[in-house]
């Protein structure tokens, strides 16, 4: 992480002084979208640069669910499966992906293409059902659109 | 759709957003109006005037949360804005932040003054991509056009911005919960008192206020209270950004007037029922509408909505709340078992696992609910389901444990039928319907 370091450090400017371990979160993510995930050596670096014991690096990033120890497939296809996506056809979404690509939640196919998730509630209930691929919002899908999105990606 | 609009008062293009837009449509105007006429305490006592409420859940007045800070002890004090939308149903905050991110800058910089804060913060949910570009975008053009950074407008008063990207925790949207968050460690709710006006954020003075409720301020600073209290009911002055979805043929996000009529709303506004069915029930206010007092009935069946108006004093007399005013509209035929299910697998996922009877509680509800679905319900099932929501209610931190029990109890006391049929029968009365085809 130490070639981020610079970043970081432009980001202090807008903190008050004195409350480093504010970065916690914004590091990692920033790590995260660097390197895929975060790796056993990453949170030494974060403790000594934050100033921190390394238990606290790892309390956190085992209390959020979107920071991850080990890399994923290149399309991360999360689905929402709360109330309103239910409603509007979410779990037909998931037993076809489940279904298309041989994998259960959780898991990643094994060319490394895909990982699948369930997800809770993403914000897009009056467009639901919703497909985040990596990290953009795919609104109000049915089955034929998500079988031609997954056919548009590498 | 008549009535008075707050917020969505412009036509939504692909740069409404910008900073050139919101300009041109008055934007700015008051906070320079703060800035150049208005003393800090004389700002505070506006918001006190306009009876503006929280709106994020908990319709706490927002002005009187606001006097809970001294401007003058010499503290630094905090700001932060809670955009951690993640109560299931509701999107209206991301409206604000996709298509005006400007009001929400605007209004913290007239709040910051008016709470001498020197540094503020936005902390919006990780998964929010666009809202999240559009956001920092906005920051940045309003640090370059002076409206953030040393020495606003020449005034002699400073503020810094930092956007804080969550990084997927519903329980984040608790405003004490977000505070460790942004400390850098786990973000566990904190027990009141201290109250977080008097310790909060690294200890200090903090201010937690909903997107939307900031997002108010700059149109009441620039028209006065009074015109604010013209708008909606006595009680529940304003408008309120409704996001409704589900059975519903126009979903999307509302603007109304405070005490507009809900059968009006949702039967001509939004298009009635999808597919023309009948009406089932309604969740009003977000699944867990963040009101910490008070038994919330959080399900409101179809006859219950035919005679209520939207505001709040008419939604706590039928025992709810308009809550994050996320409504989620349920079509006649839908299993209610399983959507309990739902709700209770959401909740045991997002526990925080700090109070036991949330950590357990949660998981024995889902578990018994797995069981129901899986056909192997005991009869006794329902009693024991009712008995840890009820063990739940108030015995933790937080109302996250305290709303899973009510969603509970409300979905029992109106659909009991169902929940026994399916014990009964080891099947769903409904054939197991969520959607409405």
């Amino acid at each position: 992480m130490k070639h981020l370091i610079p970043e970081f450090e432009r980001l202090k400017t807008r903190l008050p002084p004195g409350h480093d371990a504010t970065l916690m979160v914004p590091c990692l993510h920033r790590i995260q979208e660097d390197r895929g995930y975060i790796a056993d050596s990453d949170i030494d670096d974060v403790a000594d640069y934050l100033g921190v014991p390394r238990i606290q690096v790892e309390e956190v990033l085992s209390f959020y669910g979107m920071l991850r120890r080990a890399p994923i497939g290149r399309w991360h296809l999360q689905i929402c499966r709360n109330v309103s996506c239910s409603m509007r056809g979410a779990e037909r979404l998931i037993d076809h992906l489940i279904e298309r690509l041989g994998v259960q939640p959780g898991q990643t196919t094994p060319d490394g293409r895909f990982t699948l998730s369930t997800v809770e509630c993403l914000g897009c209930c009056g467009t639901a059902p919703v497909l985040m691929v990596n990290t953009t919002y795919h609104e109000k899908l049915d089955i034929a659109q998500v079988d031609a999105l997954i056919e548009g990606l590498d | 759709m008549d009535g008075h609009k707050v917020l969505m008062n412009f036509n939504v293009t692909a740069r409404s957003h910008s900073l050139k837009a919101y300009r041109k449509r008055g934007g700015y105007r008051g906070l320079e109006k703060a800035l150049a006429s208005m003393q800090p305490e004389e700002v505070t006592q506006t918001i006190v005037d306009s009876g503006l409420q929280g709106r994020g859940g908990a319709a706490f007045p927002a002005g009187r949360k606001w006097q809970g800070i001294d401007p003058h002890d010499g503290q630094p004090h905090y700001l932060i804005a809670n955009a951690d939308e993640g109560e299931p149903g509701t999107f209206k905050d991301r409206w604000v932040l996709e298509f005006s991110p400007h009001t929400l800058i605007e209004s913290m910089v007239i709040s910051c003054y008016a709470l001498a804060v020197r540094h503020c913060f936005v902390y919006i949910r990780g998964e929010y991509d666009l809202p999240l570009r559009r956001l920092e975008e906005a920051v940045e053009e309003a640090y370059a056009a002076g409206y953030l950074g040393e020495n606003i407008q020449g005034s002699g008063f400073s503020c810094d911005l930092f956007v804080f990207r969550g990084a997927g925790a519903y329980v984040c949207g608790e405003a004490s919960s977000l505070l460790g968050s942004i400390e850098g460690t786990r973000a566990y709710p904190r027990n009141r008192p201290p109250r977080m006006t008097v310790k909060g954020l690294y200890q200090c003075p903090t201010v937690v206020n909903n997107v939307e409720t900031l997002s108010t301020i700059a149109w009441i600073i620039n028209n006065g209270a009074e015109a604010f209290r013209a708008i909606g009911t006595p009680k529940s002055p304003g408008t309120r950004l409704i996001s409704i979805s589900g059975h519903i043929e126009r979903p999307g996000v509302y603007e109304i007037e405070l005490g507009y009529s809900w059968a009006r709303f949702l039967h001509e506004d939004c298009g009635g029922v999808l597919h023309g069915r009948a009406l089932k029930a309604v969740i009003p206010g977000g699944i867990s509408s963040q009101v910490l007092t008070g038994k919330d009935a959080k399900v409101l069946t179809a006859g219950e909505v035919e005679g209520l108006t939207l505001d709040h004093e008419k939604l706590k007399s039928a025992g709810s709340s308009l809550g994050s005013g996320g409504m989620i509209v349920i079509a006649e035929g839908t299993c209610m078992v399983r959507l309990l299910h739902i709700m209770q697998r959401f909740y045991h996922h997002e526990s925080c696992g700090q109070c036991t009877p949330c950590r357990e509680g949660t998981g024995w509800m889902h578990r018994i609910l797995d069981r129901i679905l899986a056909g192997k319900g005991h009869p006794e099932d329902i009693e024991r389901l009712q008995f840890i929501a009820e063990a739940n209610d108030g015995t933790t931190i937080c109302g996250l444990g305290d709303a899973a029990g009510y969603a509970v109890t409300a979905m029992v006391a109106n659909f009991r039928d169902e929940f026994e049929y399916f014990i009964e029968h080891g099947r769903s009365k409904f054939g197991g319907n969520l959607e409405c085809l």
